[in-house]
């Protein structure tokens, strides 16, 4: 094969669902030894592709060509044989077996009488771990690794055949800077193989980092594919919703009101210990630091769902103890949790009920809910905040990331806190989206709001807060105002390095 | 395309499958055997659902609330024998014994709301546990014996399940009843959102500021509630019962409101569905009986019914009969 050969060519992908023209003629092809990102909104198609290329979904007309060779995808077995090997957002691991039992799932090597070959089997994978670099071994049990790590594993699975074509679907998206880095490693090798890479992401610093061509969807239609050199993140952006958005870092300047929340020497065991730090009205104040550095944990102990081990909570001038989310919510202080799916919402329940559901108890007419009252707050949001859904009978698991996630927020602003605590606020969802809610956060802020963010994105960070905290292995390293901080100094205290200095 | 109209017929059935379901069976039974359409028969099936109907509307609430409850078969064995006993027992008389009675099944309910709800154990263990402790505790109480109500024609007692009111048979008139508020209570008002929400996503839940542990308990009590409900019917029907008047029974029940089309993974179901699924399993039954089935076979057929239409029920939602991801 000559590298103008395609690995894999998609021709005129068409797939619909009831009232949906999920895709709409699709084509884009993937040269060997090439990285090439599939962007797009979330909602734009790109997950349906996938789909339809790992015979999930079978397509209303269009050809999948791999090798230039017409193929049809009838099931996942399918498209693995043809060596197009996914490598999913949601880890799909078993993890109560070894590394090796679950990278030869199904096709464990087997001696006489089907008995499992257990030397060939742990050899096998020892060696493709060996390429791949990692410190955990073929026996190890996959329950036990790091979220990195497991990632890891399902990469060996992808390289236990001989793939042509490897799909990475957000990828990044529970990885620390450092696990980032070895996975481009090992993606920089794969290239150097000959396989061609479908890089799924809505994190641009990482495209411009890795890839070598872009595509792009939008509304399920196929909007073009440039060289990741001769392009830049406007140009894309615009690509994928049709506008351009501005991201740079000026604040307006609000006038700033009392201290909303004091925290003094707040602990709670070994997550994070002696936090001081206060937020006033008006303002948001970023928290940032690598996973487990103890931000989201001091966010669950204001809420009342972790119990402080020592220091003092000061709400509005007075010092309060929360013991639990109720009393948090009654005493004005609201948290959109870091994992929408898991703790942000009732994904069978619609939309309506969603956003009202820390206060249906006193939107009642009489011992009823008042349906009226309901609607009413919904719609309220949903303007206020651009919410994209059919009806508030729509169940939210329908709904995409980014309007998932302004049902959350709703939820909470509708509750009218003094305190509004952000962790995670675009985690997985789309650039307009996000945009939106960046827009968003400064605006609560200048109508008084305090606000507090935690974020591991740096540039949101960045964008949004007017002061930011780093923090390292649960301590506050450093405060920084918008003003004096920069990217590297926000690095090194997240690093623990500025620790002595500060 | 053939394939859109099978989707939107799908649609369909998925949003309306049980109801759908429920109308096919009653005509194809009627256009076998039109007797079965009879008023009398009709009559017949929903009086004789409504002791299983009373006990699968308390059930509602705990399964749509994330949680499985297996006792409520022993549990009505439980009050059955006790409000009897403690009906012949001077000391009580039939104005004591129903209250004492509903009581001592709430106290059973609290345990296994305390245990699932406040100390998070798993439900299926701690009532499959309850299951065989209660039996336990009612042949404990009655000493192995069967109890009987030596002299039934001076009480009130036969009012419950032999009674009727305007022609309708008091315990129709119960269920009926039971069903209408405890169908407001789950719909209309803030706890039956909770349970939905608890049932749905109980971290979620939480981190709405629902007091997950008080819900699920609750719900556990409503069960007990209805159980004693249901007890006092099958004392009263039959005035007099054994310690096993109950046995078997959670899985009936727990069928009847699968078949209404509530998931075992909590969050959804109406007491309305529930209902139905009652008539459904009470009719399917008769039906049997009226084909000449020996009364054992109804065992078999039943769960070949349900797991049918589970499966079509979760066929239905993918738009496949089978398919590898769910």
């Amino acid at each position: 094969m000559t590298a103008d050969t395609p690995a894999l060519r998609l021709e005129g992908i068409v797939k619909t669902f009831p009232g949906v023209r999920a895709l709409d003629g699709v084509s884009f092809s993937v040269l060997p030894g090439e990285v090439h990102a599939l962007m797009g909104e979330n909602g734009a198609g790109k997950s349906t592709l996938m789909k339809v290329l790992g015979g999930i979904y079978q397509p209303d007309a269009g050809k999948i060509f791999i090798d230039e060779r017409e193929t049809e995808m009838k099931g996942p077995l399918e498209a693995k044989a043809n060596g197009v090997m996914f490598i999913h957002q949601e880890l799909s691991l078993a993890q109560e077996l070894s590394v090796a039992e679950n990278i030869y799932l199904g096709e464990l090597p087997r001696k006489s009488f089907g008995r499992v070959d257990w030397d060939t089997l742990y050899s096998r994978t020892d060696a493709i771990l060996a390429k791949l670099k990692v410190g955990f071994n073929a026996r190890t049990v996959v329950g036990e690794l790091s979220i990195a790590n497991q990632q890891m594993v399902e990469i060996a699975r992808a390289l236990t055949v001989d793939a042509k074509a490897v799909i990475f679907d957000e990828p990044t998206a529970s990885l620390t800077d450092a696990e980032k880095v070895v996975l481009f490693d090992v993606i920089e090798d794969l290239k150097r193989q000959g396989v061609g890479i479908i890089y799924i992401s809505h994190r641009m610093e990482e495209i411009f980092r890795i890839t070598d061509r872009i595509s792009v969807l939008r509304d399920g239609e196929y909007r073009g594919t440039l060289e990741t050199a001769a392009t830049n993140e406007d140009e894309i952006t615009q690509m994928m919703i049709g506008r351009s958005l501005d991201l740079s870092r000026n604040h307006e300047h609000v006038e700033l009101g009392p201290v909303a929340l004091r925290v003094e020497g707040l602990s709670c065991g070994h997550l994070f210990q002696d936090a001081t730090f206060e937020v006033r009205e008006g303002e948001v104040l970023g928290f940032y630091g690598l996973v487990g550095a103890g931000r989201t944990e001091i966010a669950e102990t204001l809420f009342g769902l972790r119990k402080p081990t020592a220091g003092r909570i000061i709400l509005k001038g007075e010092e309060v103890t929360i013991s639990s989310p109720i009393e948090a919510i009654r005493k004005g202080i609201s948290l959109v949790p870091e994992s929408r799916k898991e703790q942000g919402l009732v994904l069978g329940m619609n939309c309506r009920d969603n956003m009202t559901l820390p206060q249906v108890g006193d939107l009642t007419a009489g011992p009823f809910v008042s349906d009226g009252a309901e609607i009413s707050i919904y719609d309220q949001y949903r303007d206020r905040l651009q919410i994209k859904s059919p009806s508030w009978r729509t169940t939210v698991g329908n709904l995409s990331g980014g309007n998932q996630q302004k049902i959350v927020i709703g939820k909470w602003l509708s509750m009218r806190p003094e305190v509004l605590i952000v962790d995670e606020p675009t985690r997985g969802i789309d650039v307009g989206s996000k945009s939106e809610i960046h827009n968003l956060l400064r605006e609560l802020a200048k109508q008084g709001y305090a606000v507090i963010v935690i974020s591991s994105e740096m540039p949101e960070v960045l964008h949004v807060s007017d002061r930011i905290i780093a923090m390292y292995h649960g301590r506050i390293m450093r405060e920084f105002t918008a003003a004096e901080v920069t990217e590297d100094s926000l690095i090194h205290a997240i690093s623990g390095i500025a620790g002595d200095a500060a | 395309m053939a394939d859109t109209a099978m989707k939107s017929l799908g649609g369909v059935l998925a949003r309306q499958g049980i109801l759908v379901a429920f109308i096919l069976f009653m005509v194809g039974f009627t256009l076998w055997n039109p007797r079965f359409i009879d008023i009398d028969n009709v009559f017949g099936v929903v009086r004789s659902s409504a002791i299983l109907g009373v006990m699968a509307l308390g059930v509602t609430f705990v399964v749509i609330g994330g949680n499985l409850d297996l006792s409520v078969g022993s549990m009505l064995s439980f009050s059955a024998i006790v409000v009897l006993d403690l009906h012949e027992n001077p000391a009580f008389g039939p104005a004591l014994a129903i209250p004492a009675m509903f009581a001592m099944t709430l106290c059973l309910g609290a345990i296994n709301g305390f245990l699932i709800g406040y100390l998070r154990l798993n439900s299926l263990i701690v009532t499959l546990g309850m299951l065989s402790a209660i039996h336990g505790l009612t042949l404990t109480y009655s000493g192995g014996q069967n109890m009987d109500i030596a002299n039934q024609n001076d009480t009130w007692f036969d009012v419950f399940g032999r009674g009727s009111a305007l022609g309708i048979p008091i315990p129709v008139l119960i269920f009926a009843l039971l069903a209408a508020i405890l169908g407001i209570l789950l719909a209309k008002t803030p706890f039956g959102r909770r349970v939905y929400a608890v049932g749905g996503n109980d971290t979620a839940a939480t981190f709405s500021g629902i007091p997950r542990a008080r819900v699920v308990f609750m719900t556990y009590m409503i069960s007990a509630f209805c159980v004693a409900t249901a007890g006092l019917i099958q004392a009263s029907r039959t005035m007099g019962a054994q310690n096993t008047v109950g046995q078997g029974m959670e899985l009936e029940v727990l069928a009847a409101v699968i078949l209404g089309g509530a998931s075992l993974l909590g969050g959804s179901g109406t007491i309305f569905k529930t209902v139905i699924g009652v008539l459904i399993l009470g009719f399917i039954q008769n039906g049997l009986l009226l084909a000449g089935l020996e009364f054992y076979v109804q065992f078999v057929v039943t769960w070949i019914i349900i797991i049918l239409a589970v499966w079509l029920d979760i066929a239905t939602k993918r738009g496949k009969l089978w398919s590898p991801i769910a």
